[in-house]
């Protein structure tokens, strides 16, 4: 499984970070996000439904999605 | 100073932190100063004309929010008007107990209020809105009262306040409708209400705490001659007397606004949701008619809220990184929309649909050029 490391990071850069990734995953692979800003815990799961991928649960400092598509 | 410059013109479309005084309020604000200098209380003609004054403002609050005029205080704020709520329900009502039902997406000064007591917290729909039931299921037998907010002042949602009364009976509710009064129709059941007459158009430093006939609630100061121990001393007359006169013009408008600002709103929701990855939030037929939040993935609040401001649009924004703390907004968060890149536009009576369609003229350029600049 993939880690980005974006601890230390304001938001939105985690999601941004996330966003780039994405392409660089096999539909159906996990990434795991660190991200310690308090905004994440929030906007990674909001991105997700914005953008039809799968979040997997986790609290800060670590989140777990799937690509879908 | 610099001369010969080229400033864009400004436009205000933050009304829900606050708007100019309404122009009658103003003319009855000078009048009121030059008028209702006398203590009311006193027995001589001036103090006659200042009483007419108070008790006349007094009446025409009341009126607007279906209460009587004996119900109404005024206090120095919204906020000290929710603080003041709070506090007096929660004395009263102190030998139920001690437990208090909010929602989740109540304005600041009510979390901050109850932060004392034993709270239970009612989640929100996607749309900002409670489920009634699910606020009436979280009543306690120790619980002294309710805190519901009749409209939300980030996302505009209207909460089913009336049903919310309705199910929990016997418990006071107290209902925070300081973005609603003015704007929308003050709905029935509450048992101590909240307004700002900032939020009307009227001046700052006024609140207005209503307190329903039979409602056990416990003055928070000594009994004084003024406001029967509910707030201390004299009231700002000539500001209460603005504070009514704006109220009345508002609502006199009301009935033509409320069309004309959701036209407004209308174009806008629909215009910037065609530009991709942006979320309008917040329910789009049961709000308030002059508000509207949305939501831009991949740009930070304050990037958005600069960039605007420089092309001489003044917005609001939810995102943490626009407060003092690097929390994002509880509201954004308890809807489980996205909370960065978030824009609160709100319209007032000023608002023309030429403001509206240079600000739509800008947005999208705006957002391209922040998303270009984080590499997405």
């Amino acid at each position: 499984m993939k880690t980005l490391d974006c601890l230390g990071r304001r938001c939105p850069v985690p999601v941004i970070e996330l966003a780039k990734a994405l392409p660089n995953l096999e539909v159906g692979d996990l990434i795991e996000v660190l991200s310690d800003d308090p905004a994440s815990a929030n906007d990674i799961p909001a991105w997700c439904r914005m953008r039809g991928q799968g979040f997997e649960g986790g609290s800060a400092p670590s989140y777990l999605v799937r690509r879908l598509s | 100073m610099s001369y010969g410059q080229s400033v864009p013109p400004t436009t205000n479309l933050d009304s829900a932190s606050g708007l100019p005084l309404h122009p009658a309020a103003r003319e009855a604000l000078l009048t009121a100063v030059d008028e209702g200098w006398a203590d009311p209380s006193r027995l001589y003609a001036s103090a006659r004309r200042a009483r007419q004054l108070l008790d006349g403002s007094r009446a025409a609050v009341a009126s607007v929010l279906g209460a009587r005029p004996e119900e109404i205080t005024f206090t120095s704020s919204g906020t000290s008007a929710l603080y003041e709520g709070v506090r007096g329900l929660a004395s009263a009502r102190a030998r139920v107990g001690r437990h208090v039902v909010h929602s989740a997406v109540e304005h600041s000064a009510v979390l901050h209020a109850v932060a004392s007591l034993d709270t239970s917290v009612v989640g929100v729909q996607r749309s900002g809105a409670v489920v009634a039931s699910e606020f009436a299921a979280a009543v306690r037998e120790d619980t002294a009262f309710g805190c519901l907010l009749a409209a939300s002042h980030e996302v505009g949602t209207l909460q089913p306040v009336a049903d919310v009364a309705e199910r929990v009976g016997s418990v006071p509710l107290l209902v925070d409708a300081c973005q609603l009064v003015g704007r929308a129709a003050v709905p029935a059941g509450w048992s101590v209400l909240a307004a700002s007459a900032r939020k009307w158009g009227g001046p700052t430093g006024v609140g207005v705490l209503a307190v329903r006939t039979g409602v056990r609630f416990a003055p928070g100061w000594p009994e004084d001659e003024h406001q029967h121990g509910r707030w201390p001393g004299p009231p700002p007359l000539p500001l209460l007397l603005a504070s009514a006169v704006a109220l009345e013009a508002a609502v006199m408008e009301s009935a033509q606004e409320d069309v004309r600002l959701r036209g407004l709103v209308d174009r806008i929701r629909a215009a910037v949701a065609t530009i991709p990855d942006v979320e309008v939030v917040g329910d789009p037929v049961s709000r308030l008619p002059h508000l509207v939040t949305f939501s831009c993935l991949y740009v930070d609040g304050e990037s958005l809220v600069r960039a605007l401001d420089a092309e001489g649009f003044e917005v609001s924004s939810g995102s943490s990184c626009t407060s003092s703390s690097l929390e994002p907004s509880h509201v954004l968060v308890a809807m489980g929309v996205l909370s960065h890149g978030n824009i609160r536009v709100s319209l007032s009576r000023t608002t023309t649909a030429d403001d509206v369609d240079r600000f739509l003229g800008v947005l999208p350029g705006i957002v391209a050029d922040l998303r270009a600049q984080a590499g997405v």
